[in-house]
């Protein structure tokens, strides 16, 4: 078996008095499609945020293709190839459909301030190749519609899918997507599902925070199931599905039979 | 080349108007007037991009300002400095302290970070007050005519024309930040700064470089006035003129450089047009200002486009 690609070792992170995410522990293996689970309040979303960079943990450790990355800053995490959707969109509301792509190759781009504002020719061609290039990020999630739209103008469904355009534009290696078919109708939530299953075959690792049951299920290569913070049970969907403390905690036994 | 785009479209108008001016400009004080105008358009440029674009705030701009007219005056009448060096000395020390001021007051969000800066305006103005050995304190200084080897800038005429070509100048500069990956890293930051950071943008960073130019602008419109005026005094630094820059940008749309412009440009003009109205300026002033923030939300300029969009459609 090889390395994981990232390593979780004893996290926890507490908010006052509450243990959020609790002594966890896991692996995530490069180029599969991880699902995380649990109860509303399971602490999944406070993770994600966790191994983003957005919460520093309170103790605990993660580490990145073998270098330890505990408390690194958002920007700092998405050099080393994190990539994340929110769950209540995070989108860049004031800024055009295709910009809000164009931000995520930012790590790709030539940022300098002077080369900016004096316009230098080398800027003007690569703004040319963002533009398509982010262009074709947008067809490839399924929102090529949208390109010359302002974010505002969007619909919800089209708005989660732009949000996954603008984290691939920095061609992550892990992908963390919170909640991807919450408040989309079943016709949205299967292309989710397929983008999904096309993502991981190109080689991205996909974590996956997602309540609806079908589609976690139909995805993950492996699943980790939380209840208070704590690991409940991981293993294949299988696995998951037939563990009595899953059912009990969280499907519930008609729950079970849905899927 | 797209004359019909913003950028390209609204330079061309923006210098057509910069040149056509003197025809209506009929004496010396007009001539005063729009050369005020320019440079208060230059500070609300660089403004409007930290306000507007960043959507951060600050409330302690005219001791930018300030630092860049009587860091000018003073190298070039307290130390003999050739006006050229000290313009630039006087520019590159403001932005090394908006750097090194930046980097913790930036931390802060929405009304501590207005606290911060309206605290560090503060503390510039009372600092130029006090040095009254360096700068005159209350009553001023002179400062001399700017001078390059062979060649003295001087009247309101050659003015006019040199504050036109700075406010071009930074008016480019200005568009051309927000249409790069920089300028796209700053309104990602004002739309969600979560989302600009896991983006991989540096937040602090980010907002440390646009405080900078900003600051920057700000500084040498400082210069451009002392040098210009003769003479100045600590009213320029005050709160309140901190506070009238930020009502330009707001006045003429937050997020619109062309808009921070007219912005300027009202509200310097505006002033000069009420002085007939006599005790009842300020009145009908304040009327006017709370009358556009009804009517035009957006502030003028972003507004009216809006408006005029709708109607094209």
């Amino acid at each position: 078996m090889n390395a994981p690609q990232l390593e979780v070792t004893a996290l926890s992170k507490a908010f006052g008095g509450i243990h959020a995410v609790d002594q966890l522990s896991f692996e995530i293996e490069a180029g599969k499609v991880h699902s995380i689970i649990g109860p509303n309040g399971a602490g999944k979303t406070t993770l994600l945020n966790l191994l983003t960079g957005v919460y520093a943990p309170s103790s605990g450790s993660v580490r990145l293709e073998g270098s330890d990355v505990t408390g690194l800053e958002p920007h700092e995490l998405a050099a080393r190839g994190m990539a994340r959707t929110f769950q209540n969109l995070q989108i860049f509301f004031n800024m055009s459909a295709l910009e809000n792509v164009m931000v995520g190759r930012h790590l790709r781009e030539r940022s300098g301030w002077f080369t900016a504002m004096l316009r230098f020719p080398r800027l003007t061609a690569g703004e040319r190749e963002s533009r398509e290039e982010a262009a074709e990020l947008m067809r490839f999630v399924g929102v090529g519609e949208y390109i010359d739209a302002d974010a505002d103008a969007m619909p919800y469904g089209a708005l989660k899918r732009l949000e996954i355009a603008r984290a691939l534009g920095s061609k992550p290696k892990m992908l963390l997507l919170d909640e991807p078919a919450a408040g989309l109708n079943p016709t949205e939530t299967h292309d989710i599902d397929t983008l999904i299953t096309r993502l991981a075959r190109s080689g991205v690792t996909v974590v996956l925070v997602e309540h609806n049951m079908r589609l976690v299920m139909g995805v993950s290569d492996h699943i980790v199931v939380l209840d208070y913070g704590r690991k409940l049970c991981e293993g294949s969907a299988d696995h998951v599905r037939s563990d009595p403390r899953v059912i009990e905690a969280y499907l519930g036994s008609e729950g079970l039979a849905a899927c | 080349m797209n004359w019909r785009t913003p950028r390209t479209g609204g330079l061309a108008l923006l210098a057509a108007v910069i040149a056509l001016l003197p025809l209506a400009l009929v004496n010396n004080y007009w001539y005063e007037v729009a050369i005020l105008i320019g440079i208060n358009a230059i500070v609300c440029v660089g403004l409007n991009l930290l306000i507007g674009y960043a959507g951060q705030i600050s409330l302690g701009h005219a001791g930018f300002f300030g630092l860049g007219a009587y860091g000018s005056a003073i190298l070039s009448v307290r130390y003999g400095w050739p006006p050229a060096a000290a313009l630039a000395a006087t520019t590159a020390g403001v932005a090394l302290l908006a750097l090194v001021v930046g980097r913790p007051i930036l931390k802060l969000k929405g009304h501590y970070l207005a606290m911060a800066t309206l605290g560090m305006g503060i503390i510039i103005s009372i600092v130029i007050v006090t040095e009254d050995r360096l700068t005159g304190g209350p009553d001023g200084m002179s400062v001399p005519a700017f001078t390059l080897p062979g060649l003295t800038l001087a009247g309101e005429r050659v003015w006019y024309w040199i504050t036109g070509a700075a406010l071009l100048a930074a008016v480019w500069i200005a568009l051309n930040l927000i249409d790069s990956p920089a300028g796209r890293a700053l309104r990602a930051l004002h739309g969600s700064e979560v989302g600009a950071q896991v983006s991989g943008i540096d937040a602090t960073r980010a907002k440390v470089g646009v405080f900078v130019i900003s600051a920057v602008f700000a500084s040498f419109a400082g210069s451009m006035t002392a040098h210009y005026s003769g003479f100045i005094t600590p009213g320029k630094v005050s709160f309140f003129h901190s506070i009238e820059l930020v009502t330009m940008v707001v006045f003429g749309g937050m997020a619109s450089t062309f808009g921070a412009v007219i912005g300027a440009a009202m509200l310097t003009l505006l002033p000069q047009l009420l002085t007939i109205l006599k005790e009842y300026e300020m009145v009908v002033f304040g009327g006017v200002m709370i009358a556009t923030m009804i009517f035009f939300p957006r502030g003028l300029l972003p507004s009216l486009m809006l408006a005029l969009g709708r109607k094209r459609k």
